[in-house]
Formats: structure tokens, C-alpha cells, sequence
């Protein structure tokens, strides 16, 4: 088989997606080339799964804002839509607490569709 | 929601047993547990979603949407696989719906949002030293750089590790189209992210 047959392979053989045959794994074991390029998608793999643990910047207002979708039944409460507007044009803590507290005082509501 | 609610107290960063605890007292009607439910896993629901949509906003609009519809389903939650990776199929099966209605209402241009993200998280890589860490906010943004077909298949198979079957489930698609999806984001991946001599003078040529 050519170095580019089996390239092609190499996608979805590093997880085993599909696995190489007999002929496409002895290819591999005696070429450099594709040697590499299959260590270079084991290493994509493993930062791909690394990404999982990394952590990203949640708004502060998301969690009250998903209260605040339960409580409507599933729509963005216009007050809500108010919040989400007002904290993205001004991230500051003290609109961020602003919200959580509407949240607060609004709780309670929701209840388990049966 | 008052600091001597218990179910408050233990909602944030709860392990898997406490969670399920929660879990199991949200469908049996307990709504404070089923807010603290929320609070424990929204970090990580919003972090699967902001992958998917590669869009703060839009993001933000499908957590929201997932919470609603898994409180809605809560009681047909059997437990068979955790409840976290029964919120991430939710949340995939929204994000896929939100981006059907995003690619009908107007062309998808994520290169310039992307930029954008990255350029706003120098937090991934402070100081620029630690080749793991670079690696990952360029991997970061190639999947942004992807198609929205094609990084929702990569960022659920290779960053949450669904099964294929779930991820087609979820996505609306076959497993055979999914796995095709996976081979293409991955090639897409591995060429930007490590290009051979080759592919260089291709993309060179291409400019």
C-alpha cells in the first residue's frame, strides 16, 4: 500500500474509530512518515481530551438566568432578557449580584411537569 | 436562595454520589435541589455549549434552553449513563437545533469570533512557555476555526467522549455520517495544527 492509502487511515485509526488491517498496520510499522503523522494525531487526540478539564469564563448571570427560563415556563422572562443586556454592556459585579438577586427574589416557582 | 438551604450548600462542585442525590430529590419534586442541580453543573454544561457554538450569547441561549428541556424530562432520567453525560446530550441535541435556526437566519462567520475568543483568553496561556498549554489554545482555535458541522462531532467524540451512536442521536444524523463528519474535523485538525512540508506549499500556493 502507498503512504497516502493509508494516510487516510490514519484519522480514524488512532482511536480506533476503525481499526487498520494487517497490511495498512505492517505499512505503518516500517514507515517513517506515516509514523509521524499518526504520533501527531495521538497528540491532537490527547489535547482535544485535555481540553475537557480546562476551564472557560462563565457569565456571572447564567446560572439566574436559567432559574429565571425554568420559572417562565421555558421563555426568556423580558426582565431576564433586560439582565442578559445590562451584564453584557457592563460586566461588574455589582450588576452580577443585581441579578442574582432578582433570581432570589423571584424563586419558587417551577415545578416538575409530570 | 438562602445560605441555610442544604440543598444550596451542596449544590456547588458536588461529587458524582452527591450529585445524584440531588438529582434523585429534584425528580421526586424538590425543586431547591433541582436549583442546585444547576448551580453544580451549569460551569461545565456552558463549557460544552461555548465549544459548540463557538459564541458566548449563543451559548448562554443554549444552556438555558437545555436546563429547561432536561427539568421537563427529568423523571424519564433512568440513571443508565451519569446525569452528566445525559445534560450533554441535551445540550448537544440543543445546540444542534439552535445552530439549524442560526445557519437558516444568516451565513455562518466564526473566523473573526474566533480571533476574538482567543484573543480575549490570555489566560490559557500566560506566558507563552509551556508547549502544552500553547497547544491547546491553537487546538482551542482550530476547533473554532471548523465548520459547525463538523467541530460539534469532533468536540463531543474527542473532548467528552459520547459514543458515536449517541452523538448521531443527538445530532440527527447517521452513525456512518458522523463518523465520516469525525474523519473530516480531525484531518481539518491535524493538517492546520501540524502541516507537513507538503501541505505548507499547498496552502502557500493556495494565497
Amino acid at each position: 500500500m502507498q503512504c497516502d492509502q493509508i494516510r487516510e487511515l490514519l484519522a480514524d485509526a488512532v482511536d480506533e474509530t476503525t481499526a487498520l488491517d494487517a497490511v495498512a498496520s505492517r505499512h505503518v510499522g516500517s514507515c517513517l512518515r506515516c509514523q509521524a503523522e499518526l504520533a501527531q494525531y495521538r497528540r491532537l487526540l490527547r489535547t482535544l481530551r485535555s481540553l475537557r478539564h480546562q476551564p472557560v469564563e462563565v457569565p456571572a448571570d447564567l446560572a439566574a438566568l436559567v432559574l429565571a427560563r425554568l420559572e417562565a415556563g421555558g421563555r426568556t422572562p423580558p426582565w431576564a432578557r433586560r439582565v442578559a443586556v445590562a451584564g453584557a454592556l457592563a460586566v461588574s459585579a455589582a450588576g452580577a449580584a443585581g441579578a442574582i438577586a432578582v433570581v432570589a427574589s423571584r424563586k419558587g416557582r417551577f415545578r416538575l411537569a409530570s | 436562595m438562602s445560605e441555610a438551604n442544604p440543598a444550596h450548600r451542596r449544590g456547588a462542585g458536588a461529587p458524582p454520589s452527591e450529585l445524584a442525590e440531588l438529582v434523585a430529590a429534584a425528580q421526586g419534586g424538590d425543586r431547591e435541589a433541582f436549583e442546585a442541580v444547576v448551580r453544580a453543573t451549569h460551569a461545565d454544561t456552558y463549557a460544552l455549549a461555548l465549544r459548540l457554538m463557538a459564541n458566548e450569547e449563543d451559548a448562554k441561549d443554549v444552556v438555558q434552553e437545555a436546563y429547561f428541556r432536561a427539568y421537563r424530562g427529568l423523571k424519564r432520567f433512568r440513571g443508565e449513563a451519569s446525569f452528566t453525560t445525559w445534560l450533554y446530550r441535551i445540550t448537544a441535541n440543543c445546540a444542534a437545533t439552535h445552530l439549524g435556526r442560526r445557519s437558516r437566519h444568516r451565513h455562518e462567520s466564526l473566523d473573526g469570533e474566533a480571533a476574538d475568543l482567543v484573543e480575549s483568553r490570555p489566560d490559557v496561556d500566560p506566558e507563552g512557555r509551556a508547549e502544552a498549554a500553547l497547544l491547546r489554545a491553537r487546538v482551542s482555535a482550530a476547533l473554532e476555526d471548523l465548520p459547525s458541522r463538523l467541530r460539534a462531532v469532533v468536540v463531543l467524540r474527542d473532548v467528552y467522549d459520547l459514543p458515536h451512536e449517541a452523538i448521531a442521536t443527538e445530532l440527527g444524523i447517521t452513525e456512518a455520517a458522523a463518523k465520516v463528519r469525525l474523519h473530516r474535523a480531525r484531518l481539518r485538525l491535524r493538517t492546520q495544527l501540524f502541516p507537513t512540508r507538503d501541505e505548507r506549499e499547498d496552502d502557500a500556493r493556495a494565497v
